[in-house]
């Protein structure tokens, strides 16, 4: 009997393989940028000024603490928003909806996760400032606080997507053994079910919480653009800066290669570095949400 | 008598948890079509085949839209061109090809990450490699290979799913009659796939056509004498259009702003309906 | 005339299921060879061996030799493809690809190259024939597959495997999903095949076995106990272990 006969094959299976390994080169190749565009920062700029409390490159403070802290404010107050009603919605979605309710309210919820942020920025801006600037009587609407509940909206879809797969993959056995157990569904929901789906509910705010964080231009729009330190009470109610709005909102207008221009690169590697720390722990967490979220993360 | 008392606790606090729940999702979904139906009601009486058709005047204040939508057109275009061959040959590769080692795992370990870069950092990369370091100019090619950069894991993902959700035992009896393992992907797997690695693609695409930091600083530019040329020319696109005249040209009429909205609104949502037919249109005429 | 010659086959799967312990067995041309015993022990890792079907599973091991035309069909470097297209396989459950009955029953044509429009016809319907399905589907060619009842999918799959005119069937429970009448009248059809070709069939009961052997081998727990006609190992076995299954004391 003669060898393989797969010749004709050799060509498209090499072809396959190579655009299999081809993820790992993006990665390395965005990185590799990353850092050559970013680290010379560090010869201009000393650690020490890089964090540091003041960014005002024109008179050439590089110090990023406000904008990091500013997207940790944002991030935080909108997963809080964010998780009891994603959260709470795909319990009841999943749990409680009569299936042809699921079926209105689900393709709903998909139609938000496909709105653009700039969409959501530009509704920001003209409906939610305005009014919350009325409705809380403060200085302006274009604050943190309007920024959380725009990044609120963006990342439910994706917490009552994934936790929803995570709440359907629990058997249903589990659920009757409770009830036969003479538990309301309520208990079991709680007691259960929803400690059964626990990684995938923990992935899917991971998921959220990276979506808040690397989200660029709803927060770019409403929250102010103001790089103070967010550390008074009241700092949830008056505008902030992230680090995604600032690289977004400078870079149009350095000369490459100056300190500011390899300052933003640098800030360009800290989020990198977040969001791969978030998104690996996310899947140490779980592998089947994981797959699920490769698809919805992006 | 404890019993009775327990129980109706238990029912009450149902009651009251369920109604909540029911609450929290009204809250959630409320403002979705409220959100939808403003932009709807809004720009409506902007949209003519004059907005739809023209080039913009008098510093985007007046006139129409139409180098905006094209430019989304050709991003988009150039978006699939680039990460559907690459994004379907990986998917495959991951589902028919990849042995469970620790080098999938490394792959696999990239897919997600690439899923979580911020938008802006490919805006950064996108700038350092394609704009820069290959000489390709604020471009729609720069952009297009950013995009596409950033739509990869989406399809690969998608196109990997659906590949797996096709029954082993097709690939089994192809196998035993003899079918090499392209033959069995190219002539089973792939065409049952096709639905759901079609309506992958469509969703990463429409992604890639609402985003605008990626494009801020590779290939969007606000102000275009005419259509572009060539792939090399820079591009005016309806998410950075919108971004610009909503927060930086004073005395922009809001009309023209919310018909902007709704055009990549529509273009988007479109692009969403018409992955979701195609979708439940396969599932209905699945054989097996 | 000895088709297929195995000596000392020991196949490992790597989570130890089903595996086969030092396997030696002789297999007669143009007969029925059947191989029965309990669930797990080792006859479908068995028929799965002899076209290389094994090498989609997870292995951990494979020694010993199995020679088909004084080829050991173990060795790496023989051609599969070709093999599985000379020892061809039908499955418990029918399985049809998601494809008219005629390209089902062209499949394995098609992928080995053949093209010509007026062959692949005649043969498809020469292989329908030997499957006693023309009659009922020469109208209906190019209708999906799953529109045929369960015996009528699973003589499809038949003549699948007989479209490419192998020299050995393998047939792994072929009706253990068929009511008695569909499967009386496969077994009648394999009585007609083994004139052509040698065919090697793992049923799902024992009855079965004994109705249609004319060789048997008994398997149990990855063992081979009893090796000899179908006679000798049904009515006088050598080993009280076969003796017992075949009278049901377990099972």
């Amino acid at each position: 009997m003669r060898k393989q006969e797969k010749k004709g094959d050799l060509v498209i299976n090499s072809v396959i393989r190579i655009t299999g390994y081809s993820s790992i080169l993006f990665v390395v190749l965005i990185l590799f940028f990353l850092l050559r565009e970013g680290l010379p920062a560090l010869s201009s700029t000393p650690l020490s000024a890089i964090f540091s409390t003041r960014w005002y490159p024109i008179e050439g403070y590089y110090g990023i603490l406000p904008l990091i802290l500013g997207s940790l404010l944002i991030t935080i107050a909108s997963t809080l928003i964010a998780l009891p009603f994603g959260i709470g919605t795909a319990v009841f979605l999943s749990e409680i909806a009569p299936p042809w309710l699921r079926d209105i309210l689900k393709p709903i919820i998909e139609i938000l996760a496909g709105i653009p942020s700039v969409v959501l920025g530009f509704i920001g801006i003209l409906v939610f400032a305005p009014f919350f600037r009325n409705f809380l009587d403060i200085p302006t609407g274009l604050t943190a606080f309007t920024g959380a509940i725009l990044l609120a909206l963006i990342s439910i879809p994706t917490i009552v997507s994934v936790a929803e797969d995570a709440l359907n993959t629990v058997p249903n056995s589990y659920r009757q053994a409770s009830l036969a157990l003479g538990a309301t569904q309520w208990q079991t929901i709680w007691d259960v079910t929803l400690p059964a789906a626990k990684t995938g509910v923990l992935t899917a705010v991971m998921l959220g919480i990276g979506r808040s964080l690397g989200e660029t231009m709803a927060v770019m729009m409403v929250t102010g653009n103001a790089p103070v330190m967010p550390l008074q009470l009241n700092s949830l109610f008056r505008p902030v800066r992230t680090m995604t709005a600032t690289i977004a909102s400078e870079m149009g207008e350095v000369a490459s290669g100056s300190q500011h221009y390899q300052v933003l690169f640098f800030i360009g590697i800290t989020l990198f570095l977040l969001s791969l720390v978030i998104n690996i722990t996310a899947s140490l967490v779980s592998t089947k949400a994981r797959q699920r979220s490769e698809r919805l993360l992006s | 008598m404890m019993k009775a008392t327990g129980l109706n606790r238990a029912k009450i606090a149902q009651t009251v948890g369920f109604n909540l729940l029911r609450l929290v999702t009204v809250i959630t979904v409320i403002p979705i079509i409220g959100l939808v139906a403003y932009i709807v009601i809004s720009g409506a009486p902007a949209i003519s085949w004059e907005f739809i058709s023209s080039a913009p005047s008098n510093g985007m204040r007046e006139g129409g839209i139409l180098p905006a939508i094209v430019g989304t057109l050709y991003l988009t275009l150039g978006t699939a061109i680039f990460s559907v061959p690459i994004g379907v040959l990986a998917g495959i590769y991951l589902a028919e090809y990849a042995e469970e080692n620790i080098l999938t795992r490394i792959i696999r370990i990239a897919i997600i990450n690439l899923a979580g870069i911020p938008s802006v950092v490919y805006g950064l990369f996108g700038l350092g490699l394609f704009v820069l370091f290959l000489k390709l100019g604020t471009s729609i090619l720069a952009a297009s290979l950013t995009l596409s950069i950033m739509t990869l894991p989406v399809i690969i993902s998608t196109t990997e799913e659906a590949l797996r959700s096709v029954p082993n035992s097709f690939r089994v009896v192809s196998t035993s009659l003899g079918a090499t393992r392209w033959q069995t992907v190219r002539r089973i797997t792939l065409p049952q796939a096709l639905p759901g690695i079609i309506t992958g693609i469509i969703l990463g695409l429409e992604r890639a056509a609402g985003e605008t930091a990626p494009i801020l600083f590779t290939g969007a530019t606000f102000f275009l004498p005419q259509l572009p040329q060539s792939p090399l020319d820079a591009t005016m696109a309806l998410p950075y259009h919108i971004f610009v005249i909503s927060t930086q040209i004073p005395g922009m009429p809001i009309q023209i702003q919310y018909g902007t909205v709704l055009v990549l609104l529509v273009f988007v949502l479109g692009m969403n309906l018409i992955a979701t037919l195609i979708r439940s249109r396969a599932r209905a005429k699945r054989q097996w | 005339m000895k088709e297929i010659l195995v000596r000392n086959l020991s196949v490992r799967y790597s989570d130890d299921n089903e595996s086969l312990k030092n396997i030696s067995l002789e297999i007669e041309s143009r007969a029925i060879t059947v191989l029965f015993g309990p669930a797990g022990g080792g006859k479908s890792t068995f028929l799965r061996t002899l076209n290389r079907l094994n090498d989609l599973a997870d292995l951990k091991e494979m020694k010993g030799e199995v020679l088909f035309h004084n080829h050991n069909i173990l060795v790496p470097d023989i051609d599969v493809i070709d093999l599985r297209r000379k020892i061809g396989m039908v499955f418990s459950r029918p399985v049809p690809l998601p494809l008219s009955i005629f390209d089902n029953v062209a499949y394995g044509l098609v992928m080995a190259g053949e093209h010509d429009k007026e062959k692949l016809t005649h043969l498809v319907e020469k292989a329908l024939k030997q499957a006693f399905l023309w009659d009922e589907v020469n109208d209906r060619l190019k209708d999906s597959a799953y529109s045929l009842s369960g015996g009528q999918q699973q003589r499809v799959c038949l003549a699948r495997v007989l479209a490419l005119e192998p020299e050995v069937i393998l047939l792994d429970e072929p009706t253990s999903a068929l009511d008695p009448i569909v499967t009386s009248y496969i077994e009648d059809m394999l009585r007609e095949l083994k004139k052509d070709y040698t065919i090697i069939i793992a049923p799902h009961n024992v009855q079965q076995a004994a109705r249609v052997a004319d060789y048997a081998a008994f398997f149990l727990m990855g063992e081979l106990i009893e090796y000899g006609s179908g006679i000798d190992l049904f009515q006088v076995p050598k080993d009280k272990r076969t003796s017992d299954y075949v009278t049901g004391r377990f099972g």
